[in-house]
Parts: structure tokens; sequence; C-alpha cells
């Protein structure tokens, strides 16, 4: 292994030399191409028992209860480094979006004014009309911060809100079975609760007031109903509250877990719908990983295939997020359209109106500015004296400049119609098989009935379809990446690798949908089999090579990609 | 129709009894949850001497949900679009259920007195106030006397 590592350092010594100087290009393919065989011994001497591939991410998949564990750890460090119980604790990492070492600096700093961010104790001091002797309230005396609102009408709103609750609590005299809620106005409720602000409502209100917070709003930081007052329910009083609503108590349990996922860089949520688990992926957690790996990750049901890095596709293997990112966009960009008016049309030469000329002559006149111009060497008509109809001014100035311009475009769009025909026919393909693969197991069914086949004899037209879906998806994000790579050797050696596959892979499909004989089936199976496993290998080799070339940073791109060096030869 | 909760009731009966100073509200004799409202544009502020009118409406989820409140006169306001919505924190995010329509056409009537450009719903407006303040409490004066004044 240490001799392939000093060789690699070998080849990116050259390409650097490369771009410098082009003649030592040729010497260099030849060491490249040796270094392909490199890998492919390695793999021989390896078999694909061994444990990770290199182009294969390192992750975990988190039942919800597994992040639920997780937060509860994290709770119970900063409660016990803080010295706070555990439901201030949850409130101040939810604060502080669950970042730990931020949290401890600033409870540091000022433990009094991130309690009162966080809601855990009042901004102001209670109101008036809370007795002296309520206990619960006495540590919010001290907590004077001024994170009043800082805009006059935001002011106006909160001091009118303020009247408004003098007028509608109750007098803490008032006996418990004569108590009006001031929500609902009902003076029959027995039951009352409050946090430690100490704003009484009725239990019933409660309930409603956190139902609609969860299931409404999808909110969890649910504040007191109290106008203008800061507190948030803890954990222990929103699940006491909702006893008897337990789905609504999931789904609270469920956007909490939601918001630590989301905070925390190296997990994320199962995209598939319904799916409460979470993947954990340290290694692509940050933006520059992503330039040296694609991380296609599943959770714990295995077919919930997904990228860690992007949303794009669930596995667009070979090709990093950012560029598959591009090629997308400009697939789907209109940006095509464009490239088609260029290659179409000719602009006025004087107006710059576009021009598609769809018959008659080449003396054009100009619908917009009336300017008199020869269709073919894009002069002006006024030169071609006498000798109409027949342009032999193919050198003259003004008409080169106009020609190139349309020369360009028009190799663009072909190049880009090349990649992008075979992009597409891969993805057709795939489809394809998998409609192929639905005929061939009917008739294997067949056959199992009418032979004397077993049904894991005939698994084998099933594992070449899913290798040659597989492969399919592969070499479709291939065509993605070439169009973007630079042309060099290392493109040279990715496109031997392409087409190696590309070629296994139509050979396999023609096998697949070569027709069935029961008694050929030995034979077709034997065949089947070894070329399952050669496009296997080929699809190993290609995926191999490309996580390695991001790995050592071989690869280089005729645009600017995020994460990479500026490209050197822009294309045009 | 469902039986109005006590809540509104109550809250309708106070309304009545002891008005807040320029405000009115009287709900809808087909419709108590709907309200017909005037605002007296307060001393001081350039819709001095105008009575603006609104609509309240009261949600199914009310008190849990906030009171839908809209302008039904032409105002000349950075923080009032021009099909009569207001922009007023108490109606989204921060409203409590403790508040009450009382307290809301408060806040309202206080919005009246403080423009704030510097979170603007009538962007145009708020740029006006911005830029020349002068000017664009001129303009707020003369749509008042256009607009809000009887007569």
């Amino acid at each position: 292994m240490s001799s392939e590592g000093s060789d690699v350092d070998f080849y990116y010594d050259d390409d650097d030399e490369m771009i410098v100087d082009d003649d030592e290009g040729s010497a260099i393919s030849e060491d490249d191409m040796d270094g392909i065989d490199t890998y492919r011994d390695d793999y021989a001497a390896q078999p694909s028992s061994s444990k990770r591939k290199i182009y294969e991410v390192e992750f975990d998949t988190l039942p919800q209860e597994a992040v639920e564990g997780l937060i509860r750890k994290d709770v119970e460090y900063i409660s016990s480094i803080l010295g706070v119980e555990t439901d201030a604790a949850s409130l101040l990492l939810r604060h502080m979006n669950w970042n730990k070492e931020k949290l401890i600096e600033r409870y540091m700093e000022d433990s009094a004014a991130q309690s009162a961010k966080a809601g855990i104790a009042p901004v102001e001091p209670p109101p008036a009309q809370i007795p002296p002797s309520s206990s619960r309230s006495s540590s919010s005396r001290s907590v004077k911060t001024s994170s009043a609102p800082k805009r006059v009408t935001r002011r106006t709103t909160a001091e009118s809100a303020l009247k408004a609750k003098a007028l509608l609590t109750p007098e803490p005299s008032v006996e418990p079975e004569s108590f009006l809620c001031p929500i609902c106005c009902d003076d029959s409720q027995p039951k009352t609760l409050s946090l430690v602000c100490d704003h009484k409502f009725c239990a019933d209100c409660w309930v409603h007031h956190l139902k609609n917070k969860i299931r409404v709003e999808g909110d969890y930081s649910i504040k007191c109903m109290a106008s203008g007052c800061t507190l948030i329910a803890t954990d222990s009083f929103v699940t006491s509250t909702l006893a008897e609503e337990p789905e609504s108590v999931e789904r609270y349990k469920e956007l909490i877990v939601r918001s630590f996922v989301a905070a925390n860089k190296a997990l994320k949520f199962c995209p598939y719908p319904s799916c409460t688990y979470t993947v954990s992926c340290p290694n692509a957690a940050t933006k520059s990983a992503l330039t040296q790996m694609v991380p296609t990750v599943h959770c714990a049901t295995e077919s919930h295939k997904f990228c860690f890095g992007c949303p794009i596709e669930s596995d667009h293997r070979p090709v990093i997020c950012g560029v598959a990112k591009m090629w997308l966009k400009k697939c789907e960009d209109d940006s095509e359209t464009a490239n088609w008016i260029k290659s179409n049309t000719k602009e006025c030469s004087k107006c710059q109106s576009t021009i598609e000329k769809n018959g008659g002559c080449n003396h054009m006149t100009c619908r917009k500015c009336k300017y008199e111009f020869c269709w073919v060497c894009m002069g002006p008509w006024s030169e071609h004296g006498t000798t109409w109809y027949s342009c032999n001014r193919f050198d003259e100035a003004s008409g080169i400049e106009a020609r190139d311009a349309q020369a360009r475009s028009r190799a663009s769009l072909e190049r880009y119609l090349h990649y992008y025909n075979r992009w597409a026919n891969h993805e057709q393909s795939a489809k394809l098989s998998a409609d192929m693969y639905a005929k061939t197991e009917k008739k294997m069914e067949e056959m199992q009935i009418t032979s004397n086949l077993s049904w894991i004899e005939v698994q084998f037209a099933k594992k070449a379809a899913d290798e040659l879906f597989k492969c399919r998806m592969t070499l479709k994000w291939t065509y993605a990446m070439a169009y973007y790579l630079q042309k060099d050797n290392e493109k040279e050696i990715f496109e031997a690798n392409q087409s190696d596959l590309e070629q296994a892979v139509e050979s396999l499909t023609e096998l697949l949908e070569s027709p069935i004989e029961a008694e050929d089936i030995p034979v077709l199976r034997q065949k089947m089999t070894d070329k399952t496993v050669y496009v296997q290998k080929r699809s190993e080799i290609m995926l191999e090579d490309t996580a390695k070339g991001f790995l050592e940073n071989r690869w280089r791109w005729n645009v600017n990609v995020d994460g990479f060096e500026p490209a050197t030869v822009l294309a045009d | 129709m469902a039986a109005l909760p006590k809540r509104i009731i109550k809250e309708t009966e106070r309304l009545n009894k002891e008005a807040p100073d320029g405000i009115t509200a009287e709900p809808h004799e087909d419709n108590l949850r709907y309200f017909d409202v005037t605002i007296k544009g307060p001393g001081g502020s350039p819709f001095e001497g105008g009575t603006f009118k609104l609509e309240l409406f009261l949600p199914e989820d009310y008190p849990m949900a906030p009171p839908k409140v809209r302008f039904l006169t032409k105002i000349y306001h950075p923080n009032i679009d021009r099909l009569g919505r207001i922009c007023l924190d108490i109606l989204k995010d921060k409203w409590s259920p403790a508040l009450q329509i009382r307290t809301v056409l408060l806040s309202i009537q206080a919005l009246l007195s403080s423009p704030n450009p510097d979170d603007p719903l009538a962007t145009d407006v708020a740029k006006h106030y911005k830029e020349n303040e002068k000017e664009a409490i001129a303009q707020s004066q003369e749509w008042t006397r256009k607009y809000a004044v009887a007569g």
C-alpha cells in the first residue's frame, strides 16, 4: 500500500507540471495506465468482503429513541456542569440551538441573562398581583435584563398588553373554587396550572394552548399564555399537562428531536415519508468533506438510500454533490434554449435582433432596423457589389467575428448534447431494464413450475437486473462528471473506466434480454453470473478510482467548482 | 352556529360598557364574531381628526389564535398596506391568548401614533417616511383628510 501511496504523489506532481508543459503528456498517460492496473490488482487481492470500500462512507443509523438518548445525555451533561435542573438545562440548550460549548461560555458570563432569554426565569420582575410569599418566583427578582422591546410600536404593544393582564388576572386571594380563567372566562374550572411565573390559567386552556402550538404551529418552545411573559413551558410541564393527549406528546418529542438533528451537522433525518430514523455521518459533516466524497447513506430500512450531502438524488456516485447540482441545473435551465438560439439564429450586426432564416436568399434585410446584410458572411450587403447571391467574401474582416462566435456556440452545444444524451439514455435504460426484469421474472416463475428448477436457481436474473440498475445510475452520473472534467490524462483514464463499465453493462443487458429456454438455463445462468460479477468489478473500479481521485485532489474541472482551485481552462 | 364561548360574550359586554377612548367595536347581529370597528386618529399623529373604519373577525380557534383585523379606510402608513392589512407582532407570532380584542385595538391605535418604517409592510410608504419624513407625514395628513373625515 505504501508504494501505491508514493505513486499517487508522483502522479499528482506530474499533473501540476503538465499544466505548464504539455509535451510530457504522453509519458504520463502511460504511467497512469499502470496506476489503473495497480488498483485492479488491489481489488483482486482484496475480495469484496473487505469491510468498507473507499467510495463508501462510514455512517450509523439511529432510531428516534437513540436521538432522544443523545439529547438526554446533553441535557444531563449541561445540568451537571451548570448545576441547573434538567428542565432548565433542556430549555437552555434549545435556546443555544444545542450548542453546548457556546451555552457554557455564555452562561458562565451571565447566567441570569441566559436564563431569561431561554425562558426559564421571567425577564421582568413578576407582576404585582403575585403574592410576595410566592417562593418560586423569588429567583426572578434579580433578573432585570434589558431584553425589553426596542421599537416604539412594540413597546406600546407590550404596555397595553400589561394593562390588559392586570385587568384579567385574578386576585390572588380568590378562592380556587371561584377562579375565573382569563382565557375562557369560565369560573367553573376546578384545576388551574401555571409556570413558575405564576400566571394561572385553567388546565383546559393550557391543554388547548399546548395542543394548538404543537399540532398546528409545530412549535416546541411554547410560551406562557400571559401576554408579554417570556417563560417557556418545560418538558415536564408539557408532558404532564398533555398526559391525556399522547399523540401531541409524541409530536412534541419529535419536534425536539428534529430541532436537535437540524442543529447537528453530523446528523440527518431520513427523508423518506414517515420514516423516523436519523443517520449519523460525522465524516460528511463539513462542506470541504463534500468535495472529497459522495456520502451515500441509508437508514435502518436499507432501501431508504439518500445522499447525506444534498437532496439531489439518492445516489449520484461517483460525482460529488456540487458538480451533480451544477449539471442538473444546466439540464433544467433555459440556458440550453439560449444555446439553441445561438446555434440556429444570427444576430443582426447592427441592432442585435435575433434572426432565424427560414428560407429565401442570402440578402437579408433586418425587419427592425432595415439593415441589409449577407446571411453567409454577415458582412454588409453593400460590400457585395454586383455579385448577387454568390458570396465569395468569406474572409471579409467584417464577417469573421460573427461567424467565429457562432461556430463556438455550435460546438459547445454539441458537446453538451453528447453528454446529455448519454446521461439521459442511461436513465432511460435503467427504467427499461427494470421493466425488462419484470418480464424475465414472470418467465422464470413459469419455468420454475414447468421444470425442476428451484427458486434459488432463478435468482441470478434478479441479481443481474439489480446490478444493472445500479451501474446505469453510476454511468449516468459519470457523464455529468465527464462534462465538467478538464481535458487531461486523468479524464482519459476516467473515460477509459467509463467505457469499460459501459461495455460490460451493455453486454449484460443483452444477456438479460436474450430469449430463455428451459434447457439453456444452466448455460445462461453461468454466463449471466459471470457477467454480473464482471460488471460489479468494473463498477467497483470506476467508483474506487473516482473516489480516490477526489481524496487525492486529482480531478480538474473546466468550470469553477466550490472548494476546488479555479479552473485553468474554462469551458466556452 | 356553535354557541358563542363565554370569553367572547364577556369581551363584547365590556367593550360595550367601557369602550376605550376613541375606539368603538360592535358585533354584527347575524355574526357575533364579526365586529365593525372605528378608531379615531390619535392626537398629535398625522392621523389626528380622522375616523378609521376596520373590520375584526374572531376565528374559530380564538383565543388560541389571534383575531383577524383589517383597515377598511384608506390610510398612508408604513405598517399598513393598500389592502388594509396590518403588520403588528401581536396579530402574528406574538399573539397570546391572554390578549383581547380591546388590547389589539389599543395596540393598533398606538401603531397610528408611532409608525415604524424600519419594519415596513407598505414598502413604498416606509421608504417615503425614511427618506423624507416631513413630506410623508404631510401625505398621511392629506389622506386622512381625504378618506377618514366624514362629509
